[in-house]
């Protein structure tokens, strides 16, 4: 029994299910992401536990209590929207208490909370002008504030950095992990951006056309992706996956990649277990960071493969280099050092860490487990 | 570029622009005539119409034609002027525009907000009602207000125009609302706010421009409404409309032209005064919702 337990859950309408059996069991004082394209039932997932969608079957329960049926207002719940949703008629301070004096709680009461919430977001002086007058920022505190002042059970958030400029986005977000190691409460996130959902959370669940692909720790979800798509949604950029074949050769599994010319190279397994793929065509996962130069390669790794490949196209971005170049007759991007010594056209000696590398059934697309 | 927008720009000739002043404003006059015969006509004693001066300034000023037409002039059978049958009016109208706003504000919340299986087919069949020539419903209404015994009562009156009024205020709130963001009811919904307590904190603050309009359509409507307030209306409720036509159409006596003509611009008033007021906020309101964010 977790603190909000969604048991079995799906959602139709009419006769398309849009959510499948959605099984999440979250702790008191997590952070929840869930996370996905548009599309995926995140949105949908976070709407059914507040309450403002039905539950077409299976449980929602909010500290042990049944939650089908229960009203918004009576789940002690508190949202936080993509848009904000603030009152446009009402003062910051008249949005913050609404909810107060809708259950309510007499005024001074609500003055003293309002005060305290203000103080905590650093918006006392905004308390008295309406939303239209505040900047981006702003009225992503005060919707904060809303939600915070009703000290409800479970926070849920949806999409509420999406409508802020690159660089207060990465600020709030800063802002809200620390009000959440402040407070401890327990929060859903819904966000399509896989970066939110790695920085923020305690655990993601990564959903993709209506089920929950994978639910784990943001560790797991990265270094341990359940399929193709686990692993090419989480991380940017995203984790190359070529074709390969599996061969063994003194008694180890490698696998075998096409290079720019057609000849071929053999990348050593790390996992022994691959043996057993002899002869078969897999997918190889390999993510940018761990391609590199000889120098910068990873002294902790037992398995550094190396192989020399032509470069295509260099992507100076200042702290690193982005590096493009065919394998399994793909584009594969590699994450160099921005000093590292890299042109295009030139044929360049990678470092592979192929501890890091995982394989995918090319016909499930789900992970070969080590 | 820089060459290029200038000799895109516009750029009107002198003679061109002389040329659309002056049709401006012989339209202007035009448009203006009638209302300036009106005013001077109102303010001179009858032997200056009637000796042919239709167009004249006054030479003697006076009020004494609108001082007869509100509180003197004969009306029917009594000497009354247009005065008790003004409140009359007022009486309706305040009622009609209230009520038929309220609702149609709230079948707007409710066709947008609170979606039902078949609302869309209800808010067409209201639709309907716009188009529905008066004539063809006097006589089940007159058979209905009597049946409620409302007949020959300003409520009578209040009710025919509320219920005709309430399909083009729904339409007006139906649209403007379509557009007002889910995600505050929503919000409102967690809050704790019930279906009423959105309604008039939420949504009815933020709907001053449509308010405007349906106001200013709904009250120009019924001030001026002339078939119902003749069909329906008794003796003491008779509308301001109907008594104009009892004092300008009276066969007894002389016909006095200019009491006729302050008649008519007090009748048309409220009106003009309702336009002067709000007006402005008249094209933004029909403007609002049509076009997204």
């Amino acid at each position: 029994m977790g603190f909000l337990d969604i048991d079995n859950t799906t959602k139709s309408y009419g006769a398309v299910e849009v959510l499948h059996k959605v099984d999440i069991s979250v702790e008191e004082g997590e952070f929840l992401v869930l996370v996905g394209p548009s599309g995926c039932g995140k949105s949908t997932l976070l709407n059914m536990i507040a309450g403002l969608e039905d539950i077409s079957s299976g449980e929602i329960r909010i500290k042990d209590q049944v939650m089908n049926g229960v009203h918004p207002s009576k789940r002690n719940i508190a949202m936080v929207f993509q848009s904000y949703a603030l009152y446009p008629n009402m003062t910051v301070g008249q949005n913050i208490t609404f909810g107060l004096e809708m259950h309510g709680t007499p005024k001074p009461e609500r003055e003293k909370a309002m005060k305290d919430v203000a103080s905590l977001l650093q918006i006392e002086q905004l308390l008295d002008r309406k939303p239209g007058a505040l900047s981006g920022g702003q009225r992503q505190r005060v919707a904060m504030g809303r939600a915070l002042v009703r000290d409800p059970d479970v926070f849920l958030f949806d999409e509420p950095l999406s409508n802020l400029d690159a660089k207060l986005r990465v600020d709030m977000r800063t802002e809200i992990k620390k009000l959440h190691q402040k407070l401890g409460t327990t929060i859903v996130y819904v966000t399509h951006d896989q970066i939110e959902a790695m920085t923020l959370s305690t655990r993601i669940a990564v959903m993709y056309g209506g089920y929950v692909q994978q639910l784990g720790t943001p560790q797991e979800i990265y270094d341990s992706p359940a399929n193709v798509f686990v692993a090419t949604f989480m991380g940017s950029p995203a984790m190359n996956v070529v074709p390969a074949k599996v061969a063994v050769e003194g008694g180890k599994p490698v696998a075998v990649v096409t290079l720019h010319d057609g000849s071929s190279v053999a990348l050593p397994f790390s996992q022994d277990n691959m043996a057993a793929w002899d002869g078969r065509d897999i997918m190889l996962g390999i993510r940018p960071e761990t391609i590199t130069d000889e120098d910068a390669a990873d002294r902790n790794s037992a398995n550094i493969a190396r192989m020399t490949n032509r470069i295509i196209v260099t992507e100076p971005a200042g702290s690193d280099t982005f590096v493009t170049m065919t394998l399994g007759g793909k584009d594969v991007i590699a994450r160099m050092r921005s000093d590292a010594d890299v042109r295009p056209g030139a044929d360049f000696a990678f470092a592979v860490n192929m501890e890091k590398a995982v394989a995918f059934d090319p016909e499930t697309e789900m992970r070969i487990a080590p | 570029m820089s060459v290029a927008s200038q000799d895109t720009a516009i750029r009107t000739g002198r003679v061109t622009r002389a040329l659309i002043y002056l049709v401006l404003l012989l339209f202007a006059l035009f448009y203006m005539l009638p209302l300036y015969v009106m005013v001077v006509n109102s303010v001179k004693p009858l032997d200056e119409i009637t000796g042919g001066g239709m167009m004249n300034l006054p030479q003697a000023f006076t009020l004494e034609p609108w001082a007869k037409a509100w509180s003197s002039a004969q009306i029917g059978v009594d000497p009354t002027g247009l005065a008790p049958y003004f409140w009359n009016s007022i009486k309706m109208v305040v009622p009609a525009v209230v009520i038929s706003t309220v609702l149609g504000a709230l079948n707007g919340y409710v066709l947008t907000k609170w979606r039902f299986r078949g609302d869309t087919i209800l808010f067409g069949l209201m639709l309907f009602a716009c188009f529905i020539p008066f004539q063809i419903v006097l006589i089940p209404m007159a058979r209905m207000l009597g049946m409620m015994g409302m007949a020959g009562t300003t409520w009578g009156l209040v009710l025919v125009h509320v219920v005709y009024g309430i399909g083009f205020t729904t339409l007006y709130f139906r649209n403007y609302y379509a557009v007002f963001p889910m995600e505050l009811i929503r919000a409102a919904q967690i809050d704790g706010a019930g279906f009423f307590q959105i309604f008039w904190r939420i949504l009815l603050p933020s709907s001053g421009p449509i308010a405007v309009v349906s106001i200013i359509w709904q009250f120009t409507n019924i001030w001026n409404d002339f078939l119902f307030g003749a069909s329906f209306a008794g003796a003491d409720s008779q509308p301001m409309t109907v008594a104009l036509n009892n004092l300008v159409q009276s066969s007894t006596g002389v016909k006095e032209y200019n009491v006729h003509f302050a008649g008519a611009i007090l009748a048309a008033l409220p009106t003009l005064l309702v336009y002067i007021v709000a007006g402005r906020y008249f094209v933004r309101g029909l403007m609002a919702g049509s076009v997204k964010g």
